[in-house]
Parts: structure tokens; C-alpha cells; sequence
């Protein structure tokens, strides 16, 4: 049983309520950091903890904050970015939802950090009831003094803000989330300037995912060397991981980063194995724009260690061979799936969620997606393949955001580990619309079991 | 097309979240309480509205408007199906549920129903992978769809939708 530090105790009854979420101990992290340090002194605790951002891209929190510009009489703006829209991803929704207090908590000490006065918390639109949950816990907040002007006599005064999305992948990305705060359209900008100097209204901030805010209150609590001693190397603490697809216990986990893949798959402490019996053919392990692995090389590194899941296991290999944590988002393919059929959803999703303004990824998003509808409905020829390989290959790198990589990824990984799979749907067009190809020769490691 | 009373001052509520001068940042939020108050929808009568409210120019709504996929720009039905396809419902059987809604609707995706009271929209990735497959009614998730769910989901809006004329 790994160590839980965010959703210990998620499922204490009423936990959601300020009520009970402080006689289990909560807003100790508050009273600590406001009464007992200095502003910097929270930040070099974050950056001691060697904390990685939790959305997806893994860069140290600490320094992030110690990046942010402090002009003289210029206000300061942290936000929390809960556009959690990843295919594959569902945590942060899960501890908004669960212990919305937590991560109010975590948005108090790190405001109190970065001299944020308005926080605000940017959430997806489809998240509308949680909008609720944490309207509620912010009022509940105000009316226990946590919040509002000099804050237990710290001379510090807070407000928190949820504000609703409106349906858009891209306001994930940070600049494109300014954006869309200032009432825009959701285009994301030229870096640099980077938000720490010029973000939301011009003036310097910072935007950190829901997780790595929340992450914030047991590295306070702890204080940041204890926290790094959870983990393993520079995957230091806990992370949520949320399961889903072809598995028997899909949900949101919380792993300290020490245990095998192959463990967190068929344990029936996490993903209890795959349904009916059948094998594993595949797996995205950190979000929907990661590469996607087959069985054989998802427990071993090509190396031939057991992969674990953390950041450096999981992305040894590089693409050729390994993938990455990303947003822990933990998609599960079992053999009747079609690789071709899923990442054709995947470029479908891209195309949609592409916001138009850099060419490569508008024009590029839209050509996969065709060309992988094509091959997948036995439309397709060989040309093709190769075809997709250069549209990919000419949109990563090429776009203002990371959107375009983000969209290339999963086709590339696909042509690259199930290039054989494409081309039986090019070469059986009538078969391929009958029944999948199965499992081939990147068969599940894991021995056969035995049947009667 | 005007708001009530307890709706501007929810507007106004909205405008004092950010600082003076920036209250086009209230433009997101106040087409989502403007769509709910207008049936669902943001007709262009609806939107020079907003814009007069935040004193902004029109295009400036029309730009966010047309942007985010949660804004409809085309009247939909009393009750709106928003069913997900992406991967991991993908892997759950979310094809087989838009068939289904489609059969027993016969509606394809994108239509109302001639009475009005259903119109069915695929979307992307809603964040419910794990609890597939699902889609969005309202203000809520359904999740963990199957045939015998969806008919009683379409009951049950049928049901609300007579106690209510």
C-alpha cells in the first residue's frame, strides 16, 4: 500500500464540508506558512520538495515560482488551471469534486507565496457542478477567516475566484487560459514574454494545475526534504493517476511512484487486471498525447528493466522506445481493440480541439484525421502511411503551443509500434471492416494462463 | 432579450471578481448565464445584449462565441445529449450508444427531434474516461451508459417534460 498524501481522506464522510475537512486536519498547512514563514520561505520548501508540475509537462513548481516578476506596486495573479481536458485524464476533477478544501488550501499558502491577492481557479465548462462544490467551499473558507483581508493578522488578504470555461482543449495551455480569463478567445500567445513577467491582464503570474497546488499542503505540512524522500530520484511525491479503458477497476489512484507498471495494471489494489480474461495489447500511460506503447515494450524498457511509473522509467527510450508520465492519464487497450480506430479518435479530438491560428497543426489536424478515416473504413492506400508519418513529422515543432506535438505524438507512436496494423486495413479492406487484427507480434509478455 | 433583475446583479457579481476596467473578463460567464436564461442558445439579439452590458463591442461576443463548442449558435431541443466519443469512451462502447440514441430518436447527430424536446451532439472528451462510456445532460454527467440507461434517461426527460406543460 503506497503512501496517500492528497486523497487520504477523500473518502471520510463529509470530508467535502469545511466542517469535517478541519478536524481531520485541515488548513494546518495555512496556519503554518502564514504565521511561521516568509513568503520565500514557502517557495524554497516547494522548490526542496522537488515538486513537478502536475498537468502534463513535469516542470519543477519551485522554480517556476521563483521565475515569477515582482515589480514594485504591480499586482501579482496565481492561477489554478483545472481545464483538465486530456483524453484519459480525470483526477483533478476527482479532488475538486471530493476534497474541493484541499485545494483551496494549497491555493492559500501558494498565494501567499507568490503575493497573490485574486486567485482565480480556471475549470472546464462541462465541470459545472463542481463549479458549485468549490463556490461552496471558498464561501465556507470567507466565513472561517481563511480568506478575505489580513488573513490572521499576516497583513495578508486573499480572494479566491472559479472561473467557467467554455468548452475549448487549448485553454489548457497556459497562455491560451490568460486569454480566455481576459474574455477572449482561447488563442494561445508567443512565448516569450512567458506569463511569470507578462500573464493574465499583463502583470506577472503563475498557472499551476489543480494537483500540484493540492500537492502543496503535505510538502508544507511535511516541509520539502520529507516530501522528496517519497518517490524515487526526480519523481519526488505522490501522484494521481486516473485508469481507465479496458481495465477491471477504472478510477482515480494515488501512487508514490515506486511500483511496476505491469503491478498498477493487474493489482487489485489499482486496475484489478483486464476484463473477461483477455490480454493487453496496448497502453497510453500519461494522457491521450503521449506515445502509445505495446505490452512487450510497456513492462520492460528495451534495456530490459521493469518499467515503473515515474517520470524517468516511463520516458526511458525516448519516443523510439518508451513514452511518458504526462498527465497520468492511464488509457488501457485491450487485444479486440483497434490501434487504428483509437487513434483515429485521438486525431479527431486534435482537429477539433485545434484553435486555427498556426497552420501546421489547423491544416495538419484536419489531414490526418481524413487520412486516418480512410485506412480505418478500408479506404486506404499504402501511400498513405507514409503520407501521415511526413503531415505529423511537419507539424511537431512547428506551432506557437504545444498543442500541434501534442496532436503528432499519438499518430507517430501508432505508425511507428503498429505499423503493421495500418497496413493489414490498406491491404484487407473488406476483413479489416469484419474484425480487428488482434494482437501480432508485440503480443501481451504476461504467460498464458492455463484454460480447461 | 434582457435579463431580470437578480440576473444583472449575478452579472454584476461577476463583473467585481477582477479588477476595474477588466470587465470583459465576465464574457464567458455571462454567455453561459445568457444562453441557460435564453432557451439554450445564443441568438445574434442575444449576444448585442452581453456586449452592451460589458460595454464591448459586438464582435468581441460574436469571436468568443463561435470559439467555444459549449456556446450553440443554432436553437437545440428542451433536453441536449452531449455524448462523447473520444478514445476511452471509444473503447467503452460510446459508438454503439450514439447508434442506439440515433435508432430510438431517429435523429442523426446534430438534429432535434420534431417535437422539440431532444437534440443529440457528439463531443470530445468531457473527462469522464474511467466512468464510461457517458455523456453530458444539463448541468450533469451520466455516466457508465448502456441501452436500458439510455431509454431511461429518455423517459425520464419525456416525463419532465409533460409535468412541466
Amino acid at each position: 500500500m503506497g503512501r496517500k498524501l492528497l486523497l487520504e481522506k477523500a473518502h471520510v464522510e463529509g470530508i467535502r464540508t469545511y466542517e469535517v475537512y478541519r478536524r481531520e486536519g485541515g488548513y494546518a498547512s495555512v496556519e503554518k506558512a502564514l504565521k511561521t514563514m516568509s513568503p520565500d520561505q514557502v517557495t524554497e520548501e516547494v522548490k526542496k520538495s522537488g515538486l513537478r508540475g502536475r498537468g502534463g509537462a513535469g516542470f519543477p513548481a519551485g522554480m517556476k515560482w521563483s521565475f515569477l516578476a515582482k515589480p514594485e506596486g504591480v499586482p501579482r495573479y496565481l492561477v489554478c488551471n483545472a481545464d483538465e481536458s486530456e483524453p484519459g485524464t480525470f483526477k483533478d476533477r476527482y479532488l475538486m469534486e471530493f476534497i474541493p478544501h484541499l485545494l483551496i488550501e494549497g491555493l492559500i499558502v501558494a498565494s501567499y507565496a507568490l503575493g497573490s491577492n485574486r486567485t482565480y481557479i480556471y475549470i472546464r465548462g462541462e465541470y459545472a457542478w463542481i463549479v458549485d462544490i468549490l463556490e461552496t467551499a471558498i464561501a465556507e473558507a470567507n466565513a472561517n477567516g481563511w480568506l478575505g483581508k489580513n488573513i490572521f493578522g499576516s497583513g495578508f488578504d486573499l480572494q479566491i475566484y472559479v472561473q467557467r470555461g467554455a468548452g475549448a482543449y487549448i485553454c489548457g495551455e497556459e497562455t491560451a487560459l490568460i486569454e480566455s480569463l481576459e474574455g477572449k478567445r482561447g488563442n494561445p500567445r508567443i512565448k516569450p514574454p512567458f506569463p511569470a513577467v507578462k500573464g493574465v491582464w499583463d502583470c506577472p503570474t503563475v498557472v499551476n494545475n489543480v494537483e500540484t497546488l493540492a500537492a502543496v499542503v503535505p510538502i508544507i505540512n511535511l516541509g520539502g526534504e520529507e516530501y522528496a524522500k517519497i518517490g524515487v530520484g526526480k519523481s519526488t511525491g505522490t501522484k494521481l493517476i486516473s485508469a481507465c479503458g479496458n481495465i477491471n477497476k477504472p478510477g482515480v489512484y494515488e501512487i508514490d511512484m515506486t511500483i511496476s507498471v505491469e503491478e498498477f495494471i493487474y493489482s487489485d489494489e489499482y486496475c484489478g487486471g483486464i476484463p473477461n480474461g483477455k490480454r493487453l495489447k496496448a497502453c497510453i500511460p500519461g494522457g491521450s498525447s503521449v506515445p502509445i506503447l505495446p505490452a512487450n515494450l510497456l513492462f520492460k524498457t528495451a534495456k530490459g528493466d521493469t518499467r515503473i511509473m515515474n517520470y524517468e522509467s516511463l520516458s526511458d527510450g525516448g519516443f523510439a522506445t518508451g513514452t511518458m508520465m504526462g498527465s497520468g492519464g492511464f488509457i488501457v487497450l485491450d487485444e479486440d481493440q483497434c490501434v487504428v480506430r483509437h487513434t483515429l479518435t485521438l486525431a479527431r479530438f486534435y482537429r477539433h480541439e485545434s484553435c486555427g491560428q498556426c497552420s501546421p497543426c489547423r491544416e495538419g489536424t484536419g489531414w490526418m484525421e481524413k487520412i486516418l478515416k480512410n485506412i480505418e473504413t478500408g479506404k486506404g492506400k499504402m501511400s498513405d502511411i507514409d503520407l501521415l508519418w511526413d503531415i505529423q513529422r511537419k507539424i511537431e515543432g512547428n506551432t506557437i503551443c504545444p498543442l500541434g506535438d501534442a496532436a503528432a505524438w499519438p499518430v507517430a507512436a501508432a505508425l511507428r509500434h503498429f505499423r503493421d496494423e495500418f497496413e493489414w486495413h490498406v491491404l484487407n479492406p473488406v476483413e479489416s471492416q469484419q474484425r480487428n487484427f488482434g494482437l501480432a507480434h508485440y503480443a501481451d509478455p504476461r504467460p498464458v494462463p492455463a484454460t480447461a | 432579450m434582457a435579463f431580470t433583475a437578480d440576473k444583472l446583479q449575478k452579472v454584476q457579481e461577476i463583473i467585481a471578481r477582477y479588477p476595474d476596467g477588466k470587465q470583459k473578463s465576465a464574457l464567458i460567464p455571462v454567455l453561459h448565464l445568457a444562453q441557460e436564461e435564453h432557451g439554450g442558445w445564443l441568438s445574434s439579439e442575444t449576444m448585442d445584449y452581453v456586449a452592451s452590458l460589458l460595454k464591448i463591442e459586438p464582435i468581441e461576443v460574436y469571436e468568443v462565441a463561435t470559439f467555444y463548442s459549449m456556446y450553440n449558435l443554432k436553437p437545440v431541443g428542451r433536453y441536449l445529449f452531449e455524448v462523447c466519443q473520444t478514445g476511452p469512451c471509444m473503447l467503452n462502447g460510446s459508438d454503439q450508444i450514439i447508434d442506439y440514441i440515433k435508432e430510438k430518436l431517429n435523429i442523426g447527430v446534430g438534429e432535434t427531434t420534431a417535437d422539440g424536446l431532444f437534440t443529440l451532439k457528439t463531443v470530445e472528451c468531457l473527462g469522464a474516461c474511467g466512468y464510461a462510456p457517458m455523456m453530458q445532460l444539463g448541468k450533469h454527467y451520466r455516466e457508465h451508459l448502456t441501452r436500458d440507461k439510455v431509454d431511461q434517461i429518455i423517459a425520464e426527460c419525456r416525463a419532465k417534460a409533460s409535468s412541466m406543460n
